[in-house]
């Protein structure tokens, strides 16, 4: 995974609740056998015109003039503003993986769905929940300052606007040792390989027929 | 001391070593595995030479890309025409094969949806910790075991170590006091709680479902409310065991037998919430109260009684909230105030994880019979949730009684409740479905899902629109 320290980055604003995973990146893209590439159909049937099919050259597909991410001054944004609930429905990892590949690296909403939020920490993407009012605030910076950007560093657990302003924000300890490091989980949890046995063995005494 | 919750217990009967910070480290005892979520996974263990920790915990089936007919030669397999789902199917059956995992293939009797077929198997169990790469792994809670969704991080993380690291979620109850009435089912009570909390009520809980109207209905009932717990917001739900459950359990290939059976049985007996255990959030909601349920809109959370109507984003004070009701309802290609029985219906569809056993294929087999599928409906489908269902559905002849009412039967699989077969709407196309979520595009790009029970489904394709099923 890659280290999460510090980050400045442009700002854009996806002004729905309850953004789902099947939006993030819809089905079609699910049947790649990859982690990577995600990024070009990352929000497809919002962002294009027609219908994305894995394997087209997304270069040459009509965009949707209206859509956020699509308007010039959003282009190269690496944190993404958010409402509710963000990243509901379906638990594919794709969604962060999506993200990622376009660039995002922060995402600052009021509430997300606890498997999207989960997955986001296991491939450096920070979800940051703020007060629903501080991101309102965060709503009309965006919309009234062209070119806004936030600094976001994980070891302060700060954001900073442009003026100066230092907003805190929490992140479980375990979670942002592992982001900042850039470890890998498995290789974590497999230092425990003796309390695994050890717990297996007295499972199988309790339980048998779970084995 | 107070007493423990049905989740305190599960959790706890499963935590390996606890970290300063609270985050522990959960062991897992059962892992299934489908095509859609698990080649990353094993592409990991492959470049980190890691091995499966324990194979016999995982079981491995393909169900998201199946076709759902078969090919002219009858072999299924064959059937996968799009290449890229072709090669995600086979590289799962090459996974399943080079680690040594139990994977039901696609000409097997056994093979359907994950959860579907697990339950089936007697692969969950009471008292088990279970997840998959699936959001509604939350289905399995239904026998009292604590189960959930993962992503692909996390099925690599339980391939490599059959554990998980975890931070325990809250205690949340949601009761149905008192019985339901006649022909409402699991599915109405669900979308009913889901309309009560929201779509992100349960967020940070694990939410177990009681009350009289959750003990009222069989183990393949409370599959469908638990299964619908992540569109509540909570990644599992779950039901205390009772009788029933250990009924249901009894004689399947996975279940223990002889002098286990017995011991099994006096632990999963203990698996119900203690009298005086506190729970962090309580909904009750009165089970008189709910009638058949239909959703208008993109999210679960929009639903209204069958007698209901359109709701008007005008009557809506939140100004946010009504913005979301007119994108819906634009989406939706619907105006606010429409009685939800003047909706009319272009297909139909009858399965996935949420509402294809066979109890499901019964209830709506009992409205198509002696009926025929309204001109308007250009395709009502029922896909069975597994092999084994369509077989025994086939001994009970609910297959003739689909057929000769005019809807498709079909093979096992995901289908058309997220279209990545080739099952799927047409822009603009309505649909009434069994299926657990109406997100935009969901059934396909443009298609517009009202999710409903499996008799409302059958009833809504006999009539042309929805109606009312106790009035039929």
């Amino acid at each position: 995974m890659e280290k999460f320290e510090k980050i400045t980055g442009l700002v854009a604003p996806m002004d729905r609740s309850n953004v789902d995973t099947d939006a993030i990146i819809p089905k079609q893209f699910l049947k790649s056998i990859k982690r990577s590439g995600f990024g070009p159909n990352l929000f497809d049937e919002w962002r294009y015109l027609d219908h994305g099919e894995p394997g087209m050259d997304n270069s040459g597909r009509p965009v949707n003039p209206d859509f956020v991410l699509n308007l010039p001054r959003y282009k190269g944004a690496s944190v993404l503003l958010a409402r509710e609930n963000f990243g509901c429905g379906s638990s594919r990892e794709h969604a962060p993986w999506a993200l990622l590949d376009y660039g995002f690296r922060v995402i600052i909403a009021p509430s997300y769905a606890d498997i999207f939020f989960n997955n986001c920490f296991k491939n450096g993407i920070v979800p940051i929940v703020q007060p629903a009012q501080v991101v309102d605030e965060l709503f009309q910076a965006v919309e009234t300052n062209e070119g806004y950007q936030l600094t976001v560093d994980l070891a302060a657990q700060t954001i900073t606007t442009p003026e100066g302003k230092s907003i805190a924000f929490e992140v479980e300890e375990f979670r942002k040792h592992c982001l900042l490091n850039g470890l890998d989980d498995i290789g974590l949890t497999l230092q425990h390989v003796d309390d695994i046995r050890a717990y297996e063995t007295q499972r199988k005494q309790g339980a048998p027929w779970l084995f | 001391m107070a007493g423990k919750t049905l989740y305190d217990k599960l959790w706890d009967a499963h935590v390996v070593r606890t970290q300063d910070d609270g985050t522990c480290l959960l062991y897992i005892d059962r892992h299934l595995v489908h095509e859609v979520t698990s080649p990353q996974a094993f592409e990991g263990l492959r470049i980190a030479g890691r091995k499966v920790w324990r194979v016999e915990a995982n079981l491995a089936t393909p169900d998201h890309n199946v076709p759902t007919t078969k090919s002219e030669s009858g072999a299924r397999a064959k059937g996968i025409t799009d290449p890229i789902s072709r090669l995600q199917v086979e590289t799962l059956d090459k996974n399943c094969d080079e680690f040594g995992i139990t994977e039901f293939k696609m000409d097997d009797i056994r093979q359907g949806i994950v959860h579907v077929i697990s339950p089936e198997q007697g692969a969950t169990l009471p008292g088990m910790t279970l997840v998959c790469g699936d959001s509604h792994t939350s289905t399995h809670g239904a026998l009292g075991a604590l189960a959930h969704g993962i992503g692909t991080s996390e099925v690599e993380h339980v391939l490599a170590t059959q554990c998980l690291i975890q931070r325990k979620s809250k205690n949340m109850l949601v009761s149905i006091d008192g019985a339901v009435g006649p022909g409402v089912t699991a599915k109405d009570i669900v979308l009913a709680i889901i309309g009560e909390i929201g779509t992100a009520g349960g967020t940070g809980y694990a939410i177990e479902f009681g009350g009289e109207g959750i003990r009222d209905l069989s183990i393949e009932g409370r599959m469908t409310v638990c299964n619908m717990a992540i569109e509540g917001g909570a990644r599992a739900g779950m039901v205390a065991v009772d009788d029933k459950t250990i009924e249901y359990v009894k004689g399947r290939p996975y279940s223990p037998t002889r002098e286990q059976w017995e011991a099994a049985v006096a632990n999963w007996s203990e698996l119900h919430t203690d009298d005086g255990a506190e729970f962090d959030h309580v909904v009750r909601i009165k089970g008189a109260g709910i009638q058949p349920q239909v959703t208008w809109g993109t999210s679960p959370e929009m639903v209204v009684a069958i007698d209901g109507r359109v709701p008007d984003p005008a009557q809506q004070s939140d100004a946010v909230k009504a913005e979301g009701m007119r994108a819906a309802l634009a989406y939706m290609g619907l105006e606010a105030n429409t009685p939800i029985k003047d909706i009319q219906i272009d297909k139909a569809f009858i399965g996935s994880c949420t509402n294809s056993r066979i109890e499901d294929l019964r209830a709506a087999a009992d409205v198509a019979k002696g009926r025929k599928v309204a001109d308007n409906v250009m395709l009502a489908m029922v896909v069975p949730g597994s092999g084994l269902v369509k077989a025994q559905a086939e001994k009970e002849g609910l297959d003739k009684i689909f057929i000769d009412a005019g809807f498709e039967w079909r093979e096992p699989g995901c289908s058309m409740c997220l279209a990545m077969n080739a099952d799927r709407l047409e822009p603009g196309e309505r649909c009434a479905s069994t299926s657990n979520r109406n997100f935009e595009g969901r059934q396909g790009q443009g298609g517009r899902t009202h999710l409903v029970s499996p008799a409302m489904a059958a009833a809504a394709a006999i009539a042309g629109h929805f109606v009312d099923v106790r009035e039929i």
